[in-house]
């Protein structure tokens, strides 16, 4: 085994035991701390598999983001109700049911794949090695602008060819804006009608 | 980032004397915690005492002077070998696993955003194209640690300074990136190293190379200012010190701390303060570029990591760095012991209300300048351009001109 298989033996490990444990615990800021393992971890996977943006993108939002303002609301609104979660039997089998079957569409995929066929195919489209590009080099350019361009909807690496991701983009930031707005709308103060009138 | 590549380039070097792959990797590897390690926990001491010599100097005392000879020198040194020795408290009503890890967090997610560091050219622990993204990404990772030791000290001190610190963090960290994204913006890269690149010059006539750092531009340079208040409250510094207010919470979420685990927070505290610092300098202050070409010299055109001249030159560049984080360092203490501490809501109004739009209608002129400098002038920026600038212009230009017209390709197909 090589040091990269260690490490990803150790944060699928970290990951799954993060996600079991949200599951277990019963405290919310238990919950949310273990949700950090398992969210952290994820991001390492992506980092393992060479993705930084998709991993830093992991850490930025889920943990960093999220995460913290799911730790923040549960602070500011506590009280004993909220911080401590019980489940009813039913909810749990219907979880726990729901949970078996999302786990058998997974592993029935995974089974599904032939793996050998695949391997030879990944090594040949991920062994391309693109040369990092800066302004020491001869060919300089921009490190992040392909990303960019194809957020605006284009390819120039791939000669245009290949669709960009205008409007998913433009889906993702309509939809924050609305959520925005009703954040906005949920968390202005409420004039209180004075009990005279 | 294959976990592994970050060692690459050592690791090469030593392969190349020992000849044995996955021993040379590990040694790389603990060579580069290493020196990180060392990097991280150095500055700390040193800017713990300077905060001290400082502080009395400001107040008119002569802060310590004993342990180590004439200036109190390892006074630092003193104080972690007596705060190892006291017990490790943890208080009945404190949530007790997560009161005992919330320190290590905060200390790891300082550590872990110097990997990203660029010490000089080519020395970073690694480096990666989506650096600064990573760095930011990193840096804010460290309010989850006080966020829990502020829940779960089970103290209402703790807790509320922990929700300001929350409140805080979180939303100074907005105008914070976007000031970041400004020299990005400019040199259209997140590799730091790149950043550092774009802002080196050799001299041009008699211009002198520091004209070229982000600091001297129209623009760049109000979001230095803008970026660096931010960095000051995203280190909860005073005047933004609100989460440990002494007056009004005791210690904030340090109040039930003691012993190691009370000092992890202050290490953290004084690292990423540090590491603020060292981003400002590299984004806004030309990095490792020593203002004069030197650097540049020495290190000439050779590519050989192991060239005395490029080694003479990194190690130039490095201490130009470490000198410019440590003047930024200074400052801050300077302005901890020179204002007074802002009102919660204050510090939330000049966050929202003046830092945010300023860094909005920063980020906006820092796109715009440019256009309309080539729209007055014909150049995108008023120094002339040095000889290896211009090829990289041009190329980015003949690059734009394809992307306009695979995409008129894209509209006709």
């Amino acid at each position: 085994m090589t040091i990269d298989q260690y490490l990803f033996a150790l944060f699928a490990l970290l990951t799954c035991g993060g996600a079991i444990s949200v599951v277990i615990c019963q405290n919310v800021v238990r919950m949310a701390f273990s949700l950090i393992i398992s969210l952290a971890s994820i991001s390492a996977l992506f980092f393992l598999l060479s993705a930084d943006f998709v991993g830093a993108t992991q850490l930025m939002v889920y943990v960093g983001g999220t995460i913290v303002l799911l730790i923040f609301g549960v602070m500011l609104t506590s009280s004993s109700a909220l911080l401590q979660i019980r489940t009813s039997p039913a909810e749990g089998f219907l979880a726990a049911g729901i949970g078996v079957l999302f786990l058998s569409v997974f592993s029935f995929t995974v089974w599904s794949v032939d793996w050998d066929r695949n391997q030879a195919k990944l090594a040949g489209v991920t062994a391309v090695d693109v040369p990092p590009q800066g302004y020491n080099e001869a060919s300089s350019g921009n490190t992040v602008r392909p990303l960019a361009m194809s957020f605006v909807g284009l390819r120039p690496d791939k000669a245009g060819k290949a669709p960009g991701y205008l409007l998913p983009f433009e889906i993702v930031s309509v939809h924050l804006l609305v959520v925005l707005i009703g954040a906005a709308y949920l968390a202005r103060t409420k004039r209180r009608v004075s009990a005279e009138s | 980032m294959s976990l592994i590549l970050a060692a690459e380039s050592l690791a090469e070097i030593i392969n190349s004397y020992a000849e044995c792959d996955a021993s040379s990797v590990a040694i790389a590897a603990v060579i580069h915690v290493a020196l990180i390690g060392a990097f991280f926990g150095l500055p700390a001491g040193i800017f713990i005492w300077a905060e001290r010599k400082v502080s009395a100097r400001i107040q008119d005392r002569l802060g310590p002077t004993r342990v180590g000879g004439r200036f109190g020198w390892l006074q630092a040194v003193a104080d972690g070998a007596k705060l190892v020795q006291k017990e490790d408290l943890c208080p009945k009503d404190a949530d007790k696993p997560l009161f005992r890890i919330a320190p290590y967090v905060v200390v790891i997610a300082s550590f872990a955003a110097f990997m990203f560091l660029p010490f000089t050219d080519g020395w970073s622990a690694v480096s990666l194209d989506v650096g600064m993204f990573l760095l930011f990404a990193m840096l804010s990772l460290e309010v989850i640690g006080v966020i829990l030791a502020g829940y779960a000290s089970g103290s209402k001190w703790a807790l509320f300074g922990g929700m300001r610190e929350a409140a805080q963090m979180v939303s100074y960290e907005i105008p914070m990136s976007i000031c970041a994204l400004i020299p990005i913006v400019m040199a259209g890269t997140l590799n730091l190293n790149e950043v550092i690149h774009y802002q080196s010059a050799d001299w041009i006539g008699v211009i002198p190379p520091f004209l070229h750092w982000n600091v001297f531009h129209p623009v760049a340079g109000p979001a230095f200012i803008v970026y660096f208040v931010c960095a000051t409250a995203s280190c909860k510094r005073a005047p933004f010190d609100l989460a440990e207010a002494e007056s009004e919470l005791v210690a904030g979420f340090l109040t039930e701390y003691s012993g190691m685990r009370w000092s992890f927070f202050f290490l953290a505290e004084y690292a990423s303060m540090f590491l603020v610092s060292a981003v400002a300098a590299i984004l806004f202050l030309g990095g490792w570029d020593d203002g004069f070409g030197i650097v540049r010299a020495l290190k000439g055109n050779s590519t050989n990591v192991l060239d005395p001249g490029v080694i003479a030159g990194n190690l130039l560049g490095a201490g130009v760095l470490m000198l410019k984080a440590s003047k930024l360092v200074l400052i801050q203490i300077w302005v901890r012991w020179t204002l007074p501490r802002l009102r919660i809501d204050q510090v939330m109004t000049t966050c929202l209300k003046y830092l945010l739009p300023m860094s909005c209608a920063l980020f906006l002129a820092a796109v715009v300048y440019p256009m309309a400098l080539v729209l007055g002038t014909g150049r995108p920026q008023i120094l002339p351009l040095s000889n290896d600038v211009p090829a990289a212009a041009e190329m980015s230009t003949s690059s734009e001109v394809e992307v306009e017209r695979a995409a008129a390709d894209g509209e006709v197909t």
